[in-house]
């Protein structure tokens, strides 16, 4: 099935300036969208997971710039805009962003009604009483009781998983190609955490949306997303079909992710970890970035940076260990018992 | 495990906050006993009171009915000054936000032997600095790390100060109230590693407190299940994983994301609906309804659970 192509975003670089100093903070990623999926981008936190998307939107902070690559996005290159307004024709009506805490991203000031009724105002046009029923339409839609009454409502009456509920609301109220979700879920308990993604998934078959997550919960990932991309230190260091990451991944850090999860521990037994921590960006990265934790590292890892090698049409790792040069190296043990683990 | 000894028990334990109108009932009628060795789990969603009860056994939070015995001796309530001392020392808590839980402004060397300070626990300054060497290496921190500040560590590593903080004291109880909730997927396994290293090597036994069932299932003995401040399950970990009696378990155990996106997609969520309970003429009770198997439930809805029972085999 030949699915469109919503947004491409090629070797895009992001660096920041921190006291004078370059922090190269996204390195050579390309990501492809394509229309209706749900893709998740996973990794630990400074992965640059969060920036590379908020690129997306023009949502640098000040200090950071996109300093190479293209986001083709409907035809014209939106890494090459300048200004808020140009930047304000795709973010919101376009493209638009769900943030991780529900408790700062509402305005605790305003009412909740206010709030919906601010963005289709701003982002659709529609003014008055007419903007004030579609914001009590969306407050229905993201399943809030009683949505009249809860309209005249301020943040601090809503619980965390409502507010969640509210923001998603806004962001969707203005009927964006593509939603990002920056970890809409971590700050929640986990059975609100399950109703927020059915919700997402619902919005999502209802207004036609293409849904972007960004998480560190692979459950979450299992649960929503059509294809993952792995990100390490800047750059996606595997990406494919959910069913190919989860049950035939290549790349040693997504490896380590999977097998670090206490679910497929033994009881009694440690855990496999990840020793050390993520490469700093301030500094040139040689090689492959992983290198450094991966107890199994080849030499050439510390030397050239691998290209990505395709393990299958959809699925790439950016690994020495798919290269037919490379000495034969089996996917961990637990990797492999992925499947029947899980079956318990 | 009716030979083993019971280090915690807490009984008939009731909790209030405020008074006259506006009392609120955080926990009431919970009874556990936590035995030597073992890590005990509270789960349950946020407000439902599974803190406070960690605060009460730690001292923090008065108690307003029932009584909490630490080894056989009351700890809950007006106790002697000596005993009060005791419990402070040997029961220790690590909390959940490692960025907030350290005194920003204080070196690890005074974080960590604060507790030392306050219970005159060194014989001189060389013995104090030498504890705190050893309960550094002991969580794989080095030793020179105390002469820094918390805000030069990774998340991890706070919280990995946390943890040396409360075993300088040589607990025997621990208090691990989410202790990994708020860290990185990546360093979760590390710190859980750490704390059954240190339940083993130490012989602690941990009241772990958190409300991400995967986790618990991993590291757990026993899981006590708590709903609206009132525990209304409680069993061994894989006999609570494997047959859920409780609706409200059962609710909990199909929101727990699992790794595999094959069962993800197919898994049903269930939703825990409180009024389905009828408990107006049929008064619910506490009760064994396995061996180590207890539930809270009305005589009608126990019946149903031993019929569930029955049919898985």
């Amino acid at each position: 099935m030949e699915k469109k192509l919503l947004l491409s975003a090629k070797d895009i670089e992001i660096e920041f300036t921190l006291r004078g100093k370059v922090l190269k903070a996204i390195r050579k990623c390309s990501l492809d969208i394509y229309e209706g999926e749900t893709v998740a981008i996973v990794g630990e936190s400074g992965s640059g997971k969060s920036v590379f998307t908020k690129s997306f939107l023009g949502m640098l902070d000040a200090n950071g710039s996109i300093t190479g690559g293209s986001i083709l996005y409907d035809g014209t290159d939106i890494s090459k805009y300048k200004t808020e307004k140009e930047w304000m024709t795709i973010r919101g009506k376009k493209i638009a962003m769900v943030m991780q805490d529900p408790m700062t991203s509402l305005n605790p000031l305003k009412k909740i009604g206010k709030q919906i009724q601010e963005s289709i105002e701003l982002n659709q046009g529609i003014k008055g009483p007419e903007a004030k029923r579609l914001a009590v339409e969306m407050l229905a839609k993201v399943g809030i009781p009683d949505p009249e009454r809860r309209a005249n409502q301020y943040p601090h009456e809503f619980s965390g998983g409502m507010r969640q509920r509210v923001v998603i609301a806004i962001a969707a109220a203005c009927r964006p190609q593509i939603l990002i979700c920056d970890e809409p879920t971590t700050a929640l308990d986990v059975t609100i955490q399950a109703q927020i993604l059915d919700l997402i998934r619902e919005l999502q078959k209802d207004l036609n949306m293409t849904v972007v997550y960004i998480t560190h919960d692979l459950g979450v990932v299992a649960n929503v997303a059509d294809r993952v991309a792995v990100m390490y230190a800047g750059q996606i260091v595997e990406y494919g079909n959910v069913n190919e990451i989860f049950y035939d991944a290549w790349h040693p850090y997504t490896w380590a992710l999977l097998s670090s999860l206490p679910q497929l521990g033994i009881k009694g037994e440690d855990l496999p970890t990840i020793d050390g921590t993520p490469p700093n960006l301030f500094n040139e990265v040689k090689g492959d970035a992983f290198a450094p934790r991966n107890r199994q590292a080849l030499a050439i890892d510390f030397e050239e940076e691998p290209p990505y090698f395709a393990v299958s049409e959809t699925h790439m790792a950016k690994t020495w260990y798919l290269d037919p040069r490379s000495p034969k190296i089996e996917q961990p043990k637990s990797i492999r018992m992925l499947r029947e683990k899980m079956k318990r | 495990m009716p030979d083993k000894e019971k280090l915690i028990e807490i009984k008939d334990l009731q909790i209030t906050f405020g008074s006259g109108r506006k009392k609120f009932v955080a926990v009431d009628h919970v009874n556990i006993d936590i035995y030597k060795g073992e890590t005990f789990s509270l789960v349950g969603e946020s407000g439902s009171g599974k803190t406070t009860i960690g605060r009460a056994i730690t001292r923090i939070n008065p108690v307003s009915a029932g009584e909490i015995l630490f080894k056989g001796q009351r700890i809950s309530g007006k106790i002697s000054k000596e005993l009060d001392r005791e419990v402070i020392q040997k029961c220790q808590m690590i909390f959940q936000d490692p960025m907030a839980s350290l005194n920003e402004r204080a070196k690890v060397d005074y974080i960590v032997s604060e507790g030392l300070y306050n219970f005159h626990l060194y014989k001189d300054e060389n013995d104090r600095k030498a504890k705190v060497e050893m309960a550094l290496r002991e969580v794989g921190l080095l030793p020179e790390f105390a002469s820094r500040f918390p805000h030069e560590f990774s998340g991890g590593q706070r919280q990995r100060i946390g943890i040396a903080r409360a075993l300088i004291m040589e607990p025997e109880f621990v208090v691990a109230d989410e202790p990994i909730s708020a860290l990185d997927v990546s360093i979760r396994a590390q710190v859980l590693n750490l704390l059954n290293r240190l339940r083993k090597s130490r012989g602690l036994t941990y009241l772990f407190i958190a409300h991400d069932l995967s986790v618990v299932r991993f590291i757990s003995d026993r899981i006590g299940v708590i709903h609206k401040g009132r525990i209304v399950e409680l069993a061994e970990a894989e006999e609570l994983f494997l047959h859920p009696l409780h609706p409200y378990t059962k609710a909990l155990l199909s929101a727990v994301p699992i790794p595999d996106p094959e069962l993800e997609k197919k898994k049903k969520l269930i939703i825990y609906d409180p009024s389905i309970h009828d408990y107006s003429s049929d008064k619910p009770v506490w009760s064994e309804i396995l061996p180590g198997h207890f539930v809270y439930g009305s005589q009608r809805e126990l019946d149903g659970y031993q019929a569930e029972i029955a049919a898985a085999g």
